[in-house]
C-alpha cells in the first residue's frame, strides 16, 4: 500500500509536534506518525524547564532561539507556563566568579541576567542554605508542562491540516519513505525523523553517524508545598556534573511547578537503559539537594520517576538532512534540552524543509559534523 | 468499648474522643472533614481502608497522614488544612 | 535501614495471607506477615472497637502464631524490585524485607464511581463505611442509605443495623432475575446458603431495590438529600450516610512493581498460586474476588506449596478451584450495567486528588494521557480511586505503577539506599 504526504514527521515528542506545527504552517501536508502516544516519553520524563545555556555557542544559539520562540507564543492555560526564571546557586567563590563570568557573557549576548550576593540569594529563595555565596538570576526562562505542550502543539499543527496518528510504528525510514510495523509504507517528499533515542535505529544504523546514547534521569515530585522554592534552582557546578565524563552523576536541580509542587533532579546514568528506580541514585539526588534546601527533607514525596535523554558525543543535538539522504531530516538527540529547543529546532527544520537562509548556523548541528572540525572553524 | 477518653488538638481546639478509635472515626464524629480539596471543597474519608487519601491529615506536623490508619493517641495534634 | 529477614514473606494479613503464614509455618517455614494496618485481619476480619476481632479470625491468627510465624505491623509496601528484598515503611521509617519466597495477599478495595456529589462528606464506599464503624465511627440513630453492587452491600447493611443505624434503603444495580439465580445456585453451597439466608433474615424490613443506583447527592441542611434511580421511577431519601461502591477491585500494586503478569485487573497465577515471577506467589483477592473460603483455600494451597509440599497443595487447589468458581458467579451476578458509565456530569470530579473534572479527560486517549494531560490520578493516592473508575467507564487500562507506594518524605526517600544498621 502507498500513500502520498509532502511531509512525514516521524514521532510525537515534543521535537516531532514542534517539526510537525512548523511544517504545516509553512503549507506541508504534514503527517505524524507515532509508535505510542504524543509526548508520552522522553517528552513526560523532563522537567519542561526551558533555559538559556552557555556551553558553547551553538548550544546558546539554539536555547536562546527557542527560549524566545517559547516566549513569544500564546500558551493555553493547561501548559502552565510559569516565568519564575533560573537561579544558577553559587556555592563558594569560585563558582560565584564562574557566574560574574557568565552574566557579562549573556549580557553581551543581550541576555537579561541579575548578580545576586548571599544576602540577595536568601532573600529570592529563603529556603536555601545560608553559607551559598550567591547566585546567577536569568529572568527570562520559564517552565511549562511538556506533554500539554506537546499536545497543543500538535492541535495547532491540525488547525493546518496535520494528520496526528498515534499507535503507529515506524520500523524504517528510507529517503522519502517510510515503512510501518503493519508493513504499510508511506511515501513523502520530506520525512523529519524526530524519533530520539530510537532515531539511529529507524535509519539503519547508519555506520557514519549518529550516535545516539541514553542518559537515564531520576526525577521525583512532592506534595503541594507553594512558596518553597520560587525560581527554577540549578547548581552552578550542575553543566560540570551534566557533560562530564562519569558515567553517574548527580546534580541539585529544584523546580517549582504551577501546582505548587516541588519537582527535584537530577541524575545521569550513560548508557543505562532499564527504567526502574534505582535506590541508591535517588539517596544521592536527594543528599545532592539537601545541600542545598536543608529543609527539603520533611516535604512528602509523591513519585519517583525515570526517563531516558537521548544524548550525542557533543552535547548538541542532530538537525539536519542526512548527507546521502537528501530527502530526510535529522531532529533527534536533544538531551536535556528538547523542551528548551523543540521550537527552534523546528524552525530550523522548516528553514532547510523549505531551502530558505538558516536561522541558526546549521554547520553546527548537521548530521556529518566532524567536532574538531566545527571547533578551528 | 473504649474505656477512658483521650484528649486530642484538631485544628487548635481540644477534644475528647474515646481511646481506641481512629483518627478518621474521631473526626467524622465531631463532624469535622478530613481536608478541603484543591479548589476548597470539604472532604471526607471515601475507602476507610487506606487506599482513597480523602481523609489525610497532618498528625504532629508529619503531613499526608491516613487519619483512617491512625488510632488516636493522647496529646495528638491534628490538623485538617491538608492540601 | 533495618532489615528484617525470614524464608516466606507474606504481604497482607487478611484470611489469605493469615492461611498462607499459618499453613507455611506449620510446615516448617520460617514466615512473617506485614499489614499497612495496625490489627491483623484485613478487611473482612476487621478488628472492631466496639466487638474486637472476630472469633474465626482469632483462630486462624492463634494458628499462625503457635506455628512461630512473626507480625510485623504497621509496614507498608513502598518498592518492589526485587522479590527477594522489599522496601517497607513503619512508624520508624523505612525497613528492608528479605526473603526467599513472597506471598501477595494484597486484598481488594472498592470500585467507586463518580455521581454528581459523590464527593460530599457523608458520601463513602460501603466497606468503606463499615471500617469506619469498625474504628470508632458513631452510626447509632444515623439514617444510611446503602448502594452500588455486590453481596458486599447486604452485609454492611445487617452489621450497621446492629450497631443501630437505620437503614433505609439498599440498591443494587445488578437485576432481580439475575441476583434471584445467583440465590438459587448458592443451594449447592450449604455454607454460603445460610450465610445469605441469615443475612436477609436480619435485614428484614429494610427496602431492598434491585436494577436501582444513585444518581445524584446534594447537600440539604444537615441532611444529604440522595437521589436513586429505581424500577419504579426516582426516588429519593434524605439521609446522614451514603454508602455506594460498585464491587471490589483487587488491589495489585506491589505485584505490578515486580512485574507479575496482571490481567483483567488481577494478579495471573498458576494451580499453585504462583505468579508469573519465580517465587512469588499470590493469593485472595489479589487474583480475583471470590469471597472469603476462596482467600482461605488460595492461601493454604501457598502455604503448602511454598513449603515444597506439592501434592497437597495439588489437593489443596482442588478446593482452591471450586471456590473460585464462586467467584466467576459473583462476577457475572454483578456485572456493571452500561447506565452507570453515564452518571457523572461534565463538571462531576473524576479525581479527587486533584480536582479533575471529567469532562477535561474528553480528548484523553488512555490513563496515561488522563494524567499528562489532565493531572487525572497525580495526586497522593497514585490513580487508586479513579483508576478503576475509568476502567470501567472508559475500559482504560491503569497506567504504570510508581514508587513509592505510599507517599514517603524526602528523607525517608534517600534513606532507602542506607545499609543496614545491625
Amino acid at each position: 500500500m502507498t500513500d502520498v504526504a509532502d511531509a512525514i514527521v516521524v514521532g510525537a515528542g515534543i521535537v516531532g509536534a514542534a517539526c510537525a506545527d512548523a511544517l504545516a504552517q509553512d503549507g506541508w501536508r504534514v503527517r505524524v506518525l507515532e509508535r505510542a502516544r504524543p509526548g508520552g516519553r522522553a517528552t513526560a520524563a523532563g522537567m519542561g524547564h526551558v533555559l538559556v545555556l552557555d556551553d558553547s555557542e551553538a548550544q546558546f544559539a539554539l536555547t536562546r532561539l527557542g527560549r524566545d520562540l517559547w516566549r513569544a507564543r500564546d500558551w493555553p492555560p493547561s501548559v502552565e507556563r510559569d516565568d519564575c526564571g533560573t537561579i544558577w546557586v553559587a556555592a563558594d567563590d569560585a563558582e560565584f566568579d564562574a557566574a560574574r563570568g557568565k552574566s557579562e557573557w549573556y549580557a553581551a549576548r543581550g541576555v537579561r541576567t541579575g548578580l545576586l550576593d548571599a544576602r540577595a540569594l536568601r532573600d529570592a529563595e529563603p529556603e536555601l542554605h545560608e553559607g551559598l555565596r550567591g547566585g546567577l538570576h536569568i529572568a527570562d526562562d520559564l517552565v511549562v508542562h511538556p506533554p500539554t505542550a506537546t499536545a497543543h502543539l500538535l492541535a495547532c499543527a491540525r488547525a493546518h491540516g496535520a494528520l496526528v496518528e498515534p499507535l503507529r510504528s515506524v520500523r524504517v525510514v528510507g529517503d522519502g519513505n517510510v515503512e510501518l510495523d503493519d508493513d504499510t509504507r508511506l511515501s513523502a517528499a520530506l520525512v523529519v525523523v524526530a524519533a530520539g533515542l530510537d532515531t539511529p535505529r529507524l535509519l539503519g544504523h547508519r555506520p557514519d553517524a549518529l550516535r545516539i546514547r541514553a542518559k537515564k534521569g531520576h526525577l521525583v515530585i512532592s506534595d503541594r508545598a507553594p512558596g518553597f522554592v520560587r525560581h527554577q534552582l540549578v547548581e552552578l557546578g550542575y553543566l560540570k556534573s551534566a557533560h562530564g565524563g562519569t558515567a553517574r552523576s548527580v546534580a541539585f536541580n529544584a523546580q517549582p511547578r504551577r501546582s505548587g509542587q516541588l519537582l527535584l533532579g537530577s541524575s545521569r546514568q550513560v548508557d543505562v537503559v532499564e527504567p526502574r528506580v534505582e535506590h541508591d541514585m535517588l539517596a544521592a539526588m536527594i543528599a545532592r539537594a539537601m545541600r542545598f534546601l536543608p529543609r527539603i527533607g520533611s516535604l512528602p514525596g509523591l513519585r519517583v520517576w525515570t526517563g531516558l535523554r537521548p544524548s550525542t558525543d557533543d552535547n548538541l543535538p542532530f538537525i539536519g538532512r542526512l548527507p546521502d539522504a537528501p530527502r530526510t531530516i535529522v531532529a533527534a538527540g536533544h538531551e536535556g534540552l528538547g523542551i528548551t529547543t523543540s521550537l527552534s529546532t523546528a524552525k530550523l527544520v522548516a528553514d532547510l524543509a523549505a531551502d530558505r537562509t538558516p536561522c541558526i548556523d546549521p554547520r553546527w548541528f548537521a548530521c556529518d559534523r566532524s567536532t574538531a572540525e566545527l571547533a578551528h572553524g | 468499648m473504649a474505656e477512658h477518653d483521650l484528649r486530642l488538638r484538631v485544628d487548635g481546639r481540644d477534644v475528647e474522643v474515646p481511646a481506641g478509635h481512629s483518627v478518621a472515626a474521631a473526626l467524622a464524629n465531631l463532624r469535622l472533614p478530613a481536608r478541603r480539596s484543591i479548589r476548597g471543597h470539604a472532604r471526607a474519608p471515601l475507602c476507610g481502608m487506606g487506599i482513597c487519601f480523602e481523609c489525610r491529615v497532618t498528625i504532629d506536623g508529619k503531613r499526608l497522614v491516613r487519619a483512617c490508619m491512625v488510632e488516636c493517641k493522647d496529646g495528638m495534634e491534628v490538623l485538617t488544612r491538608d492540601g | 535501614m533495618d532489615e528484617l529477614d525470614c524464608e516466606v514473606l507474606v504481604v497482607g494479613a487478611g484470611p489469605a495471607g493469615v492461611a498462607a503464614a499459618a499453613t507455611a509455618a506449620e510446615c516448617g517455614r520460617d514466615v512473617l506477615v506485614v499489614d499497612d494496618n495496625r490489627h491483623p485481619g484485613g478487611q473482612i476480619w476487621r478488628r472492631s472497637v466496639a466487638t474486637g476481632t472476630p472469633s474465626i479470625a482469632e483462630r486462624w491468627l492463634g494458628r499462625a502464631q503457635s506455628a512461630g510465624a512473626r507480625f510485623a505491623f504497621p509496614l507498608r509496601i513502598a518498592d518492589a524490585h526485587d522479590p527477594t528484598r522489599l522496601v517497607a515503611v513503619g512508624d520508624d521509617g523505612p525497613i528492608a524485607l528479605r526473603c526467599e519466597q513472597l506471598v501477595l495477599a494484597l486484598g481488594a478495595s472498592e470500585r467507586f464511581l463518580p455521581f454528581p456529589g459523590w464527593t460530599i462528606p457523608g458520601v463513602c464506599g460501603v466497606g468503606g463505611l463499615q471500617a469506619l464503624v469498625k474504628q470508632g465511627l458513631a452510626i447509632r440513630g444515623q439514617r444510611v442509605a446503602i448502594a452500588g453492587s455486590g453481596p458486599l452491600l447486604l452485609a454492611v447493611a445487617a452489621s450497621l443495623r446492629e450497631h443501630g443505624a437505620c437503614v433505609l434503603g439498599i440498591f443494587e444495580q445488578a437485576p432481580r432475575s439475575r441476583v434471584r439465580r445467583f440465590g438459587l445456585g448458592l443451594l449447592a453451597r450449604p455454607g454460603k446458603l445460610a450465610h445469605g439466608l441469615g443475612l436477609l433474615n436480619r435485614l428484614r424490613g429494610v427496602p431492598r431495590h434491585h436494577d436501582a443506583w444513585p444518581t445524584r447527592v446534594e447537600v440539604r441542611g444537615s441532611s444529604l438529600r440522595a437521589t436513586f434511580r429505581t424500577t419504579h421511577g426516582e426516588r429519593t431519601l434524605d439521609v446522614d450516610w451514603l454508602a455506594a461502591g460498585f464491587g471490589l477491585v483487587p488491589n495489585v500494586d506491589v505485584a505490578a512493581l515486580l512485574g507479575c503478569r496482571i490481567e483483567d485487573e488481577r494478579v495471573v497465577v498458576d494451580e499453585f498460586t504462583r505468579t508469573t515471577i519465580p517465587d512469588v506467589f499470590a493469593v485472595g483477592e489479589t487474583i480475583g474476588i471470590a469471597g472469603v473460603e476462596a482467600a482461605l483455600s488460595d492461601g493454604i494451597t501457598a502455604g503448602l506449596a511454598c513449603a515444597g509440599r506439592d501434592a497437597d497443595a495439588r489437593r489443596a487447589a482442588r478446593a482452591r478451584y471450586r471456590e473460585r468458581r464462586f467467584g466467576d458467579a459473583l462476577a457475572r451476578t454483578y456485572a456493571l450495567r452500561d447506565e452507570l458509565r453515564a452518571l457523572a456530569a461534565p463538571d462531576t470530579v473524576i479525581c479527587r486528588c486533584e480536582d479533575t473534572p471529567i469532562a477535561d479527560l474528553a480528548h484523553c486517549a488512555d490513563a496515561r494521557e488522563a494524567k499528562l494531560l489532565a493531572r487525572c490520578g497525580m495526586g497522593p493516592c497514585q490513580g487508586r480511586v479513579c483508576g478503576p473508575a475509568l476502567a470501567f467507564l472508559r475500559g482504560w487500562s491503569r497506567d504504570s505503577v510508581r514508587p513509592p507506594l505510599v507517599p514517603l518524605t524526602f528523607s525517608e526517600l534517600s534513606a532507602l539506599d542506607e545499609p543496614p544498621c545491625r
